[in-house]
């Protein structure tokens, strides 16, 4: 397989050096330089397949993605996600500005809260999903997609007036821990983590280091994301997976994992070429930007809030065994109706899932559609997503 | 005789009709299989072109054909359990049986010691 990888923009996780041949066709980032993760002896040492992905090299796998996945959805997982961007924001007039940027109602962001948005260009088209979380002085702490973050920086510190002072937080490490079980693992270095609820986060000491925690996380389960300086990160890393929870996992099973719970991944589900309107993320679209405007693209998502879109982001169950990739051509009869963006074999399932922007007419829970694969059309039903339940903590 | 291509096939051939398959590096590289998609019975295979797909949970993979031939026969157990490629990838895990049109071809490929060889040195 000539191994298609690349960056969060491209398609396919490629299980390791070229075997065979492979069916996708991606754009390559082989040619690029590239970095190396705080972690990447400790991935090494653990046995990781490492792979090249948003210009890091990447643990994909590490005893194989199936076990993983199971392990993330029955136990704890950690990942390491530290290629991702963390950003800090601050400076005099910092909401209104940062207002001006992003569809977000700063208004309501409290401190130690975390909220969704999205960084859309001039025409309403994602340029990228990121978090954003407000700090207790008043700042504001960005986490964005790796492959997208010099993009996001150079975007932003272009729109933002010059006294908002932008930090790249780029000494910080990033670790996801994600499982039914990961709250009780990280009590025990962290009891006051067990407080937080969905979407909150805190800073406190872990193994006697500075760390940011948020309870949140990109596969349906809870969990949490630790912010924490990248020279402790293998310490800590040793100290999370020392508990009987928790194995480290890879970017095979989090890319399965997140579309089981049906999470758009950027450059995939969501491209300057899509509205978040279509992607269903009307959510990332706080309620007074959507009447009040002034965020880059207002006037177009506005228009598709009232008006609706003529496509939409939707769940597919496809029958059989074969899955349905990225790029899929999908069928109502002899009508191409939509293209896959996403899909796999849901481990959780067993069977293929997929997600795919099918015309609005054809969108609605239980419509009978077909999906083209090498030829052969399979049947598949539109279905609600998540495919897997979401087991967020919002208290008890 | 067993015999081994560098895309990581094998070809087992007994009289004229040979068995090929994935080897266990090429299982161990693919990940857990999902589905594997197999050529018709009397598709005529060419030496280096597409005969076969292999599905894992994230890509799909092309398996080609080591030799010309005439697929004879599938196997009909991977439809039902495609992860047989990963547990018994040299042996139950086969994938099709073909007729051998040229035998000269089958003196390019590896012997099992050459191609240990080879993948040692991947």
């Amino acid at each position: 397989m000539a191994a298609p990888l690349g960056s969060d923009r491209t398609a396919v996780f490629c299980p390791g050096r070229p075997l065979m041949s492979d069916h996708d066709t991606d754009e390559t980032l082989e040619d690029l330089p590239l970095d190396k993760l705080a972690l990447d002896d400790w991935h090494r040492a653990r046995g990781a397949r490492m792979v090249p992905f948003a210009g890091y090299e990447m643990p994909i796998q590490y005893e194989g993605i199936v076990a993983e996945h199971n392990w993330t959805r029955q136990s704890a997982g950690l990942f390491d996600v530290s290629h991702m961007g963390q950003l800090l924001l601050s400076g005099p007039g910092l909401d209104t500005a940062v207002e001006a940027v992003l569809p977000i109602d700063l208004s309501t962001l409290k401190p130690g809260a975390q909220r969704y948005s999205l960084l859309l260009d001039e025409e309403g088209g994602v340029l990228d999903d990121l978090m954003v979380s407000r700090l207790a002085d008043g700042s504001l702490y960005l986490v964005v997609n790796g492959a997208t973050k010099w993009d996001d920086i150079g975007t932003l510190r272009e729109a933002l007036p010059d006294d908002i002072t932008l930090n790249h937080l780029d000494e910080q490490a990033l670790l996801a821990l994600q499982g039914p079980k990961a709250a009780d693992a990280l009590a025990r270095h962290v009891p006051e983590a067990a407080a937080l609820t969905f979407m909150k986060f805190g800073r406190f000491t872990l193994d006697g280091h500075p760390v940011q925690i948020a309870r949140a996380g990109y596969t349906g389960e809870d969990g949490f994301e630790i912010s924490l300086p990248a020279d402790a990160a293998a310490e800590i890393a040793d100290l999370l997976c020392a508990e009987p929870e928790v194995k480290p996992i890879g970017l095979g099973a989090r890319d399965s994992l997140r579309l089981e719970a049906g999470l758009p991944l950027y450059g995939h589900d969501m491209t300057p070429e899509t509205s978040p309107v279509e992607a269903g993320l009307i959510f990332g679209i706080n309620k007074r930007r959507r009447t009040q405007g002034g965020f880059p693209g207002a006037d177009r998502i506005i228009r598709e809030i009232a008006d609706g879109t003529q496509r939409r982001w939707a769940g597919l169950k496809i029958e059989g065994r074969l899955p349905a990739r990225e790029g899929a051509e999908v069928f109502s009869g002899s009508e191409k109706i939509g293209t896959v963006t996403s899909g796999g074999f849901s481990p959780t399932l067993g069977a293929p899932i997929a997600m795919a922007y099918v015309a609005s007419g054809h969108a609605a829970t239980g419509t009978q559609l077909e999906v083209e694969v090498r030829g052969k059309r399979l049947a598949a039903t539109v279905s609600p997503t998540p495919f897997v339940p979401h087991r967020y903590y919002r208290g008890s | 005789m067993r015999y081994f291509t560098d895309e990581h096939e094998w070809i087992d051939v007994d009289g004229d009709v040979a068995t090929v398959g994935i080897t266990d590096y090429a299982q161990g590289q693919l990940g857990d299989i999902v589905f594997v998609e197999l050529p018709a019975v009397g598709t005529k295979v060419e030496k280096g072109k597409d005969a076969a797909v292999v599905e894992s949970v994230k890509a799909a993979s092309d398996v080609y054909a080591p030799i010309d031939g005439e697929v004879t026969e599938t196997n009909g157990a991977l439809e039902e359990d495609p992860a047989l490629v990963n547990t018994a990838p040299e042996g139950e895990g086969w994938f099709f049986r073909i007729t051998i049109a040229n035998a000269g071809q089958l003196e390019g490929l590896m012997d099992e010691a050459a191609y240990k060889d080879f993948v040692a040195s991947l």
